[in-house]
Formats: C-alpha cells, structure tokens, sequence
C-alpha cells in the first residue's frame, strides 16, 4: 500500500498537503525566474547607465550601479536633446504624440462601438457582408496600404480645400496621422466592440425597444453604462498601439509634427558627435513610460486587451 | 376596445416559413395562453404582436387599430420576458421609470405610476436597489412593474415563470392569475408548461409548426383534444393510446387486438361514427379502480409492472390490449408491482380520432 497512512502515520483529513520543492515547483519558478532575468535585466542596464555621467560609462561596467548619480542624461533628453534643427528634446514628441493620440483613441472608439453596436444588436441587410469586409482588413498588412494612403490624404485635403477655399494639408499634418490611425483600427475595435454587444442577452435590447427607446436611446442609455469594461479594453489597446506606432509616424507627419517614437529614433540613431548612451537610455525609458504607466493602472484589463490585440497578428 | 386581431400572419426567414397564415382573435380583458413544445413558433407570434419582428405579410390591430408598421413602443403594449432583461447599470425605479421617461411623461406622474406600481406588485422596498441585488422572483416582478406602469393595455408575457424554481414558479403563477383579476387587462402568454396554462388561461391556443391546432378553454381542450397532437401534449401524465377502427354495428364500438370497447353515448364533433380505422384516446385520470369498477361500461383486468407513488397520487403503469397503459390511483393506495387489480372506465368519454388525418371523430 502505497497509502498516506501508511507512509508517514498521519490520516488524511482536510486539504492536501503540498511540497514546495518539488522538482515541477523548481522547474515551474525556475524557467519563470530565467524568463524574468531575461526582460529586467535590460531594463536594469538601462536604469543604471541613464543615471550615469558619460565618464562612468566610459569605464565599460554596465551591468554595476552609479557611483555618482545625476540626473543630466533625462533633463538632457527631455528638454535639450537635438533632432535635426530642433534641439527642445523629446518633450516636442511627447506632444505631439499627445495630440495624435487623443484625437485616435476617442474618434476610433467611438465609431467602432457604435459600428460593433450596430452590426450585433440592428442587423440589417448585408452587414455580415459588410463585418466580413471590414475584419478582412485586419488581415492585410499594413505595408501594402502605406502608398495608397498617402494619395487619399493628399488628395482629400486637395479637395478639402478647394470646397472651403482656404489651404488645408491633411497628408503630413496631425490630423492626417489621426485619420490614418482611425482607419488602421477600426478592423480590431469593430470586431472587439460586436463581440462584445452579441453577447448582451437578446431580451434586453428588446426590453428597451418596447420601453420607446431608439437607436442612440438604447446605445447611451443601455449599452453604454454595460460596456465600460470593454471600453477600457478598447482603449489600452489603441493607447499603446498608437503610442507605440513608428512607422505611420514616420510616413503620415513631417519633422516638426513627428510623434515620440519617430524623435527618439532620431535622436538615438543621430550619427553626429559622441554617442550619448545616458542620454539615449533616458530618452527610451521616457518614451516607454505611457504604455507602462497604462500596463500598471489598469492590470488585469490589459492582459484582455492584450488577448483581444492578438488577432492583430 | 382592446382586443387584438392578428391577421394571416406569415413569417419567414429566408426560405423557412415560421408562421403561415396565422389567424388570432383575442378579446377585451381575456388571458390567452399560446401553448406549445418549443419550436412551434409561439415565441415567434409573440414578437411579432410586440413589434420587435418584422412580419413577411399579414396584419395586426391591437384595440382597433391597424399597428402593423408601428413601433413595439407604440403598440400600447407591455412586454415581459423570460430573462427578465432589466437594464444591469439602473436601480429599479430606474428601470420602471425607462419606458416613461423616453415617452416624455412629466415627472411627478412618472413617481405616482411607480408608486402605484411597486405597491401592486410590493417592490416599494426595493425601489433604489440594482437587478443584480434582487433574487429571481423579485426581478420577475419589477419586470412585471415594467409593463404595468407603461399604463397599457395589453401584456404580453413570454415564458415569464421558466427561469424561477418550481415553488417560485407556483407562488408567481397565483400572483399573474390575481393581477389579472385585479387589473382586467388583455393579457398574452407564452409557456410551454401546460400546468401554467390550465390555471391561467380563459382560452389556450395550441401550437404546432407554425399553426394553431386549437384554441379553446382549457376544460374543452383536455376534455375534446381537436387532435391527436393535442391531446398527447395535454395532460400529464399522458394520454392513453388505443390503435383499432370504429366496428359496423348497431351501437359502435371500438376493436383493438380482439377487445372490444363499447362506444354508446360518444359525443362526436362530425355526423354519426363511421366505421373506419381509429385511434381511441382514454386520460389516466378516468380510470376507476375500486368497488365503482363493476359499474363502468368497459372493465378489464391488469397486472401492475411500475407504480409512482407520489403522495396525493399513485401512478400505475401497465399494459392495456397490447399497448401500454398509465392510470392514476388514490396516494393512498396500497399497491405494488405485480398485483391484479380490476379497473374500469368508459370509453365512450375519451377521444376517437381518424386513423389518417388524426383529428377527433
């Protein structure tokens, strides 16, 4: 017998005992702590050489803490580094980013919930058609609409301006940059939103149809206040998507507009002068610190909004 | 005038046809229960009254008038539903006072109608609480409140009483059958819970693919089954089944494998019997057991193989002419498998339906 009882004399009663060194235990935290050491410990570098004076670095010892701490490098980075001909830091990025990023996220949520809404709770004729449509665009690769896109800015703001009569630019200003970040996301938000709202019990939407309640009655009133989680999914999604966008950034703006991300790779990749690793390691921490900050305050939703992102592929 | 008509009713989707040519009168103050397995497109017909689908053709008046096109809101109707569908983020009073609010009703009588509602229904407790703080029944009831304070004039319940245990099930049931005595409006019913629709209905219309088989009180529908499908969905336990024909002779009767049941004093819905291949359909609950047995025009002898004692009622399941047969016995009964016993009843107060088109003779 190879019962409890007869190994060790105890009777078994209440809950199982557990070893904490069983080989799956040291197995299981130990690739975790592998897994870990592998993404802090850059970050750990980063921290330290961006508290460093370019002396110390010089000694080559990346990996030990500051002797001298000073905080140059991130004053440097934020306020005086120098891109080109504008030499006010990454702080001219951060707002641009911001008013990229704002104008997105609101304008893209906002059209894709009503968009997903709609497609899930008023059917009408074709809109699995036109569903079908729209996810079909998450599957395309960004790249091959990259050129197509810069004609339809051009030439809507050609058109733009010829019926207001005054001189408006849409491919390279930040509205172009919103434009484009609304469309690129409306494929994955809509598909996030209509999800969401098929799976709002039938009866209820019906509930409120007999009660008098219209199509924007029924989207504010009753939706609306049930949807709040998946709003929040929704918008880490495209706040550290957009925040972490270069590529659109780089095309859709000109230097003077270009979001963060585009300035840092500037000011890192600058092949001029000494190379400023304090500076350059403060400048991507400072840049990073958006999505970390929206990782931190909203836990567990990221990890859905994460899930959800990945159909995104 | 508050009836409501329903009109060749057709409904398709795509190319299946749910409802065909429906026709429905309801009147003033009745309580219609539409009865029927599910499927039969009794959901469907409610929400086609209601609005809330789109009819292929036909038409529907409600109090008169021609609501065919209307909104579900401006039906004059109020709806309840199976999953009580209360709005989730509102307190009750929030979701009593949802329907008035959008028919921009001022609001000292939007608070005098919640009031007279949350006292009918005794909700006034629970009036600043949320859905999710209050149990199954007390839901079913703001639900309920719902409808009442939208001051309609016609209720439509769709299998309100399916998601509440059965002693809930049963308290509620009492407490509609009260309301509508008490409030006299038309009221709609949808169940598939035949217990439900003999207590509350005034007529019980039957349904089966899209049709209404027959629509009828509920004394007439279990006492005269139009058919053979109602009668078979009516009553529980079910009706007994006799496969025979109608015999040739001076008085009728019923053959099936070499017994032979007296039919005299058969109240037939069409002309005289004609002797013709027949299914004869006997309720549990006609049979006698007893000393009355030697009383009754047809008696036989039986072997118990399953008895249900139940308390106030004693299941016996047997085997009648080679079919098998179910009767109901006194809870006091004192049987077990394998006795004898004689039992007796009268064929001529069953169900004769035709062979082939099973309708009742």
């Amino acid at each position: 017998m190879t019962d409890a009882t007869t190994n060790t004399g105890v009777t078994p009663r209440g809950t199982k005992p557990r070893r904490r060194m069983s080989p799956r235990n040291i197995m299981l935290y130990g690739t975790l702590f592998v897994a870990s050491m592998y993404y802090l410990l850059p970050l750990y570098v980063m921290i330290v050489t961006s508290l460093k004076g370019m002396p110390e670095i010089r000694l080559g010892n990346v990996f030990s803490p500051p002797v001298e701490v000073t905080f140059e490098p991130w004053v440097k980075a934020w306020a005086e580094a120098c891109t080109g001909i504008n030499c006010d830091g990454l702080s001219r990025g951060f707002w641009n980013s911001v008013q990229i990023l704002v104008p997105s996220v609101a304008l893209s949520i906002a059209i894709a919930s009503v968009n997903g809404y709609a497609l899930s709770l008023w059917k009408f004729k074709g809109s699995e058609v036109f569903f079908t449509i729209l996810i079909f665009g998450a599957f395309i690769p960004y790249q091959v609409m990259i050129y197509p896109m810069v004609i339809l800015l051009r030439e809507a703001g050609e058109g733009l301006s010829f019926i207001t009569g005054t001189r408006i630019r849409l491919m390279g200003s930040v509205w172009g940059l919103v434009i484009v970040h609304t469309v690129f996301g409306m494929p994955i938000l809509t598909l996030l939103f209509r999800n969401y709202f098929a799976s709002v019990p039938e009866e209820l939407f019906k509930a409120a149809r007999v009660d008098g309640a219209g199509f924007w009655g029924i989207y504010f009133r009753i939706m609306l206040p049930m949807a709040l989680p998946i709003f929040v999914v929704a918008m880490i999604l495209q706040v550290t998507g957009i925040w972490n966008d270069f590529l659109f950034g780089v095309i859709f703006t000109k230097p003077d507009t270009y979001p963060m991300t585009v300035q840092l790779n500037n000011i890192v990749n600058s092949v001029q002068g000494v190379k400023e690793y304090n500076v350059n390691m403060a400048a991507t921490l400072l840049t990073g610190l958006v999505p970390l900050i929206i990782y931190f305050a909203s836990g567990k939703l990221f990890v859905r909004g994460i899930a959800a992102g990945a159909v995104k592929g | 005038m508050t009836n409501v008509t329903v009109k060749d009713l057709t409904l398709e989707f795509g190319a299946i046809r749910v409802l065909d040519k429906l026709n429905l009168q309801i009147e003033e103050g009745e309580f219609l229960v539409l009865l029927g397995a599910s499927g039969c497109g009794k959901s469907t017909l409610l929400n086609c009254i209601a609005g809330l689908l789109d009819i292929t053709d036909g038409e529907i008046h409600i109090g008169g008038r021609n609501v065919t096109w209307e909104e579900p809101s401006e039906r004059g109707i109020g709806m309840v539903f199976q999953s009580y569908a209360l709005y989730p983020q509102m307190t009750v009073e929030g979701n009593l006072s949802f329907g008035l609010k959008n028919a921009k009703v001022p609001k000292p009588e939007i608070a005098e109608r919640v009031a007279r509602a949350a006292e009918v229904l005794q909700i006034e407790p629970l009036l600043k609480r949320k859905p999710a703080a209050l149990s199954g029944g007390q839901r079913q009831r703001v639900a309920i409140g719902r409808a009442l304070v939208r001051d309609v004039d016609v209720f439509l319940f769709d299998e309100p009483l399916s998601n509440l245990d059965a002693k809930l099930r049963a308290d509620l049931r009492v407490e509609l059958k009260l309301l509508h005595q008490r409030l006299q409006n038309t009221m709609i019913y949808v169940t598939h819970d035949q217990v439900e629709a003999m207590t509350l209905a005034d007529r019980i219309a039957i349904m089966r693919g899209g049709l209404v088989q027959q629509i009828a009180s509920p004394a007439e529908v279990y006492n005269r089954p139009s058919n053979k499908y109602v009668a078979g969905f009516i009553g529980s336990p079910t009706i007994n089944f006799f496969e025979g024909s109608i015999t040739d002779g001076k008085t009728p009767e019923f053959l099936t494998a070499d017994i032979k049941m007296g039919l005299s004093g058969y109240e037939t819905s069409q002309g005289a019997l004609s002797p013709r291949p027949a299914w004869l359909g006997i309720r549990p609950e006609a049979v006698i057991t007893g000393t009355d047995v030697d009383a009754q025009p047809f008696t036989a002898e039986i072997t118990v193989e399953l008895f249900e004692a139940m308390g106030a009622d004693t299941l016996v399941y047997t085997t009648l002419a080679g079919a098998p047969f179910r009767f109901r016995m006194s809870g006091q009964a004192r049987v077990t498998a394998g006795d004898t016993l004689r039992i007796g009843f009268d064929p001529a107060q069953g169900s004769l339906f035709d062979k082939s088109t099973e309708e009742r003779l």
